[in-house]
């Protein structure tokens, strides 16, 4: 993996040899140790395997309304045998549309986190290594889209735009990035003057090779915490504009416009099946998320312990 | 200290431009053009064309933005498509309802989130602590929609504290009292949907800062001194440990204020928030981007305002620049 590469003459290896003493593996005990961190891991697994199995675990059609053998709509039929977590208000299964639903939040989280991570590391990366005018460009950009609240600039934006899974991945990419390229910046402003990339400057090495070769190897580990945390936010922010209708439109299930039903007083008040487990799922997400990312960063490395 | 507060103003002059400048871009690609907004839309089409060449459409994209830019500062935000109001006078009309509540939540997540994050500090790695750190990472998972929706299940429906929502109950009689009571009841489910997500992160910065702190010399010195763990907890250690979490101030802001967008349309909270939701499903641009503007500016503001706080309380940024 990508931050076990240590670059010549860069901090000094470990120095017991062997398989046992290899980063990776240190990285892994030092996690493991986090209990919470290993109940988010198993979560998000469980929930990979659900997302890719969906069509063969789902035992309805989650998009369309299921006729029953009298030939009429089962609508907000309760949790049963046959609806293990009953129907919605159009008569579809709850169960298989949670289902299909993970597979549209970990798609967002993943494409958007990778466009907002990939940006963020390269403007990141410009404004620390080049700085001078080039970092004071980039940085006031990124203090003036800190200045919007962003969920105000992505509704905006997905206002303007027409409301779809597509589009939602690359609004919530394009506007998240800043936090990503403060982070880098900093790190390679602390990186920068240290010998190593002295001695290759010294030596003429193409700067586009030292960052991408030597710098960004060693700041690897707050840049993974960074993404796996923004994916928690990007799954929020998701599920936050598909429940505002803006986001992921029916029939696709999405848990931000399954929990939308909830806005009637009625499925609120009486039948709970239809937005709890929404609801539920997308909290324990998030949550799992959140609890990987603490552990990668106490695991990753450990004088970032503490560090917010 | 009034060379810092000078600095950091002429810093912010750069911010606003490019704010405002951020803003009319969006604008053009929106429908319409940004000066048509502004034009009272009673006036006929014969003379809306002329006007049009009048009032210089044609002109170069800088030049309209700084003539856009003008009447921004005048206080014209535009006018509403359908109705035709001014925007500003919309805004405005709105601010107040956004204000109690994003107000509450904030004290609220602060003179909360403090002192669980003091308490968790001095029981670090207690069965307490492991609880409060649990709460706190629900507190940044939970979605404010299903929070809210939650809660108006549980004390709202089944429970009947607490109104489902709006602003007050209308039509209400009786004494001043019971109008404030029931201004109160209405805002206790918002504000703490709004509230949860600072208030935890308020809380583990605290904590952290606290543990940092706890570990100098001056508070082993304190101790060895005879200090009891009261004082040394509470008049020595708190006093440096709080100073970064005025840093929260300003970056609290734009969350509280984006986070109103939907805890409002929830609790059909008569604020910005539902004002942007209901202009986003009617398409009222000019609205949406009004807001926009808006309320970066008061993050703007209130970024600035926290900055010079932090200078206040920290001599080591005051006396430095």
């Amino acid at each position: 993996m990508g931050w076990t590469t240590t670059p010549e003459g860069a901090a000094p290896k470990s120095s017991r040899s062997g398989g046992e003493g290899s980063m990776v593996f240190q990285a892994w005990r030092r996690y493991k140790k986090n209990k919470l961190a290993v109940f988010g891991l198993g979560f998000m697994v469980l929930l990979v395997l659900i997302s890719i199995l969906a069509p063969l675990l789902a035992p309805h059609d989650p998009f369309s309304s299921i006729k029953n053998e009298a030939g009429t709509l089962d609508i907000m039929a309760k949790p049963s045998q046959e609806y293990l977590l009953g129907t919605d208000s159009l008569g579809r299964d709850v169960l298989s549309r949670l289902m299909y639903a993970g597979r549209v939040s970990l798609s967002v989280g993943l494409v958007s986190v990778t466009i907002s991570t990939v940006l963020g590391v390269l403007l990141g990366a410009l404004a620390g290594y080049y700085g001078k005018w080039t970092d004071s460009v980039i940085m006031r950009v990124v203090d003036v889209v800190y200045c919007f609240p962003v969920m105000f600039l992505i509704i905006t934006v997905s206002a303007l735009l027409k409301p779809s899974m597509f589009n939602v991945m690359i609004i919530i990419g394009l506007v998240s990035w800043v936090g990503t390229a403060r982070l880098v910046r900093g790190e390679i402003l602390r990186v920068r003057e240290l010998e190593y990339v002295q001695a290759s400057k010294a030596l003429g090495v193409r700067s586009f090779t030292i960052i991408v070769r030597h710098i960004l190897p060693n700041i690897m580990a707050p840049i993974l915490v960074q993404a796996t945390l923004m994916t928690a936010d990007a799954i929020l922010t998701e599920a936050a504009l598909s429940f505002l209708g803006v986001g992921v439109q029916q029939p696709t299930p999405s848990w931000g416009n399954m929990l939308n039903e909830a806005m009637s007083i009625m499925v609120l008040r009486f039948k709970y099946w239809i937005w709890l487990y929404p609801g539920l799922a997308i909290l324990l997400t998030v949550l799992s998320i959140n609890f990987i990312g603490d552990g990668l960063r106490d695991a990753l490395d450990p004088k970032l312990k503490g560090r917010k | 200290m009034q060379r810092y507060i000078v600095k950091r103003l002429l810093t912010t002059l750069p911010l606003l431009v490019g704010i405002t400048l951020l803003t009319f871009l969006i604008m053009q690609i929106t429908p319409g053009n940004p000066m048509q907004t502004m034009i009272d839309p009673r006036i006929s089409t014969a003379d809306l064309a002329r006007a049009q060449e009048n009032m210089g459409l044609n002109d170069p994209m800088i030049v309209q933005y700084f003539r856009w830019l003008g009447e921004i500062v005048s206080g014209n935000l535009g006018y509403t498509i359908k109705t035709g109001q001014s925007v500003a006078q919309m805004i405005l009309d709105r601010l107040p309802a956004t204000l109690l509540l994003t107000v509450t939540a904030f004290v609220f997540s602060f003179v909360v989130g403090v002192p669980l994050g003091v308490y968790s500090a001095t029981r670090k790695y207690t069965k307490r602590d492991y609880g409060l750190t649990v709460f706190s990472f629900i507190g940044i998972s939970v979605p404010s929609f299903f929070f809210g929706v939650a809660l108006i299940y549980l004390f709202a429906v089944k429970l009947n504290w607490f109104p489902t929502s709006g602003l007050a109950t209308i039509n209400l009689q009786g004494s001043g009292w019971d109008i404030l009571v029931d201004k109160a009841k209405h805002l206790v489910l918002p504000a703490l949907v709004m509230a949860l997500p600072n208030l935890a992160v308020i809380m583990r910065f605290t904590r952290s800062s606290m543990i940092e702190v706890l570990t100098n010399d001056y508070i082993r010195t304190a101790k060895a001194k005879g200090l009891s763990e009261r004082a040394v907890k509470y008049r020595h250690a708190l006093r440096n440990a709080i100073i970064p979490v005025i840093t929260l101030f300003g970056l609290s802001i734009p969350t509280l204020f984006g986070g109103a967008y939907i805890t409002e349309t929830i609790f059909n909270w008569p604020g910005m928030g539902s004002l942007g939701i209901q202009s986003i499903t009617s398409r009222e641009y000019p609205v949406i981007m009004g807001l926009n503007l808006f309320t970066s500016l008061l993050v703007l503001f209130g970024n600035l305002i926290a900055d010079i706080l932090y200078a206040v309380a920290d001599p080591k940024i005051r006396l430095s620049k």
